[in-house]
């Protein structure tokens, strides 16, 4: 039951956006998020939202797993959204008591919603197309220039590799200790929450001294392949900034152009 | 020279309770090329001795060098690593990356050979352990013996010439013993490669062209299969086995028919009978 979860949400396909540099990924996930935030008007927040669903169809991946990655923070977009109505100024469309909705509290609500939704599609753009695999080493990368400054980039990202690699491995581990102790008579799934807390710690305590056996195990195996952190070592698998890369980033340019422009043309949407 | 070479060799364990020698003076040669298996029961001090062939450990006393290097030597651990690879018992956790290619190109990253060229040594170490194929899986999703079978690609990536396999099937089915077994002698006849294998499993010593048994940190026997197996009164007193074909005949013999020989494998046994038979 428990092996049964997918780490990450990487959906594998052929797209232009799968074979896109992961660096570029990143960055664009920022630009766009960048975008969403600066947008002024309806029509600029139209041009980022717009950008993120051209990202969206050229992903090829299933419009379903994109609206299923908005479920878990529906609730958040209905109670911002909500909250905003009620916070509007000017003329009252509608008053009850000390209550009232006004236009501009409908815009405004319309306006933070939609920031939300497309924050989440924005980095969903990013996790679908992405491998985790693609994403450290992109992080890896991104962030080597801090490592002149004494940050360990490198032992960041080797640590995102393993736990990446053990988190399966563990979940398999917790499965399997669960069943041992319920075959030895342990009750997980009654009793009130403190009780089913304590129902937990047969679980916990030899997961952990698996997890530190494997531990040894692994800095054994790594240290017997020659690792020495991160100084002289090199890549298999280069990233290269291609064709399509190029291409991505005039698209991007584009959008930068189109939304600065429709930012200045028309006047603020929200207004506080 | 030997490609291993260890003369009086002592290993002590320092803990807080005191020290602890477990390698009394070991001497030992092992020629390049060579396929050993190594024996005896837990704590005699195999594994140990599988550490300091690879620099993990560095010896407390005598000498030990491979292929000219002294183990002693701490500034040249890692060329000793790279000479020598290390292959532990549970296949899951020495595998360090999330792909099966990128885990194989962990040993040649580390010693920072050109991208192109780990490409070329991930292939070839892949192919030779016949998992090209399941280059772009992920560890978790491979059997036990698939699973053996890239963390030794990923020693063989690092153009090692020994492998140190530490009870490498001792987790797995029948199967994955087989393939991995398999792999093993292919690696040792075609690529030359010298295979030190320490295992529990007497039918695998058997295929080894060496068999070294070690008793309490010391050397109780040392020379081909048949030699070795064929003193099964020597190796029950230290405890140890001997292959089922072995024991088999050994009994019916103490039991006063004698077949004539000492055979180490079912077929051989089978013969055994077939001549007495007929």
């Amino acid at each position: 039951m428990l092996s049964d979860i997918t780490l990450g949400q990487y959906f594998p396909a052929r797209s232009p956006v799968h074979q896109a540099d992961p660096r570029l990924k990143i960055c664009l996930t920022i630009f766009s998020i960048v975008l969403i935030f600066s947008a002024g008007n309806f029509f600029s927040l139209g041009l980022a939202v717009g950008y993120i669903l051209l990202g969206m169809a050229s992903s090829r991946t299933p419009l379903k797993l994109y609206l299923k990655s908005l479920k878990p923070v529906l609730f958040i977009i209905v109670f911002t959204g909500v909250l905003n109505i009620f916070y509007g100024t000017g003329e009252p469309l509608w008053q009850w008591g000390f209550i009232k909705i006004t236009q501009n509290g409908l815009l405004n609500s319309l306006f933070v919603s939609i920031r939300i939704v497309a924050l989440i599609l924005a980095s969903s753009v990013l996790t679908f197309t992405t491998s985790p695999t693609q994403l450290t080493d992109a992080i890896e990368r991104l962030l080597k220039p801090l490592g002149k400054l004494g940050v360990p980039v490198h032992e960041f990202a080797m640590m995102m590799t393993i736990a990446l690699r053990f988190v399966p491995l563990l979940l398999e581990e917790t499965d399997k200790i669960m069943s041992a102790q319920k075959a030895r008579g342990a009750d997980m799934e009654s009793g009130g929450l403190v009780q089913r807390i304590k129902a937990l710690v047969p679980v916990l305590i030899p997961l952990f001294v698996s997890a530190f056996r494997r531990a040894f195990d692994l800095a054994t195996a790594m240290e017997s392949r020659c690792y020495h952190g991160g100084e002289g070592r090199t890549k298999m698998k280069q990233l290269h900034f291609g064709a399509v890369d190029w291409l991505v980033l005039l698209t991007a340019a584009l959008a930068l152009g189109g939304f600065v422009a429709l930012n200045l043309a028309f006047p603020p949407s929200i207004v506080r | 020279m030997a490609f291993i070479e260890a003369r009086g060799l002592r290993y002590r364990y320092e803990a807080e309770e005191g020290s602890h020698e477990v390698l009394h003076g070991v001497d030992l040669d092992i020629e390049a090329g060579e396929f050993v298996a190594l024996l005896g029961h837990n704590g005699c001090g195999k594994s140990t001795m599988a550490k300091l062939l690879n620099g993990m450990y560095t010896p407390s006393g005598g000498t030990l060098t491979v292929d000219g290097i002294s183990a002693a030597d701490e500034s040249r651990q890692l060329d000793l690593r790279r000479r020598v690879g290390l292959v532990l018992q549970n296949p899951d956790n020495q595998l360090v990356a999330g792909v099966v290619e990128e885990d194989v190109a962990f040993g040649p990253e580390n010693l920072g050979v050109p991208p192109g060229e780990i490409r070329r040594r991930v292939d070839e170490a892949l192919k030779a352990v016949d998992m090209y194929r399941y280059r772009t899986h992920a560890p978790h999703k491979l059997s036990g013996g698939q699973k053996q079978r890239v963390a030794i690609a990923g020693v063989i990536a690092m153009e090692t010439q020994c492998i140190v396999l530490d009870e490498p099937t001792a987790m797995l089915d029948p199967r994955g013993r087989t393939e991995v077994m398999e792999t093993i002698q292919k690696l040792n006849r075609e690529k030359g490669i010298t295979i030190v294998l320490i295992t529990h499993y007497m039918d695998e010593a058997v295929q080894a062209g060496r068999v070294v048994v070690m008793d309490d940190g010391n050397i109780l026997m040392d020379g081909p299969p048949r030699q070795v197996f064929s003193d099964v009164e020597r190796l029950k007193r230290h405890g140890l086995d001997v292959p089922q074909a072995t024991e088999l005949v050994y009994r019916l013999k103490a039991a006063g028919i004698d077949l004539g020989g000492s055979p180490l494998s079912v077929e051989e046994c089978i013969q055994l009978f077939r001549k007495r038979l007929v």
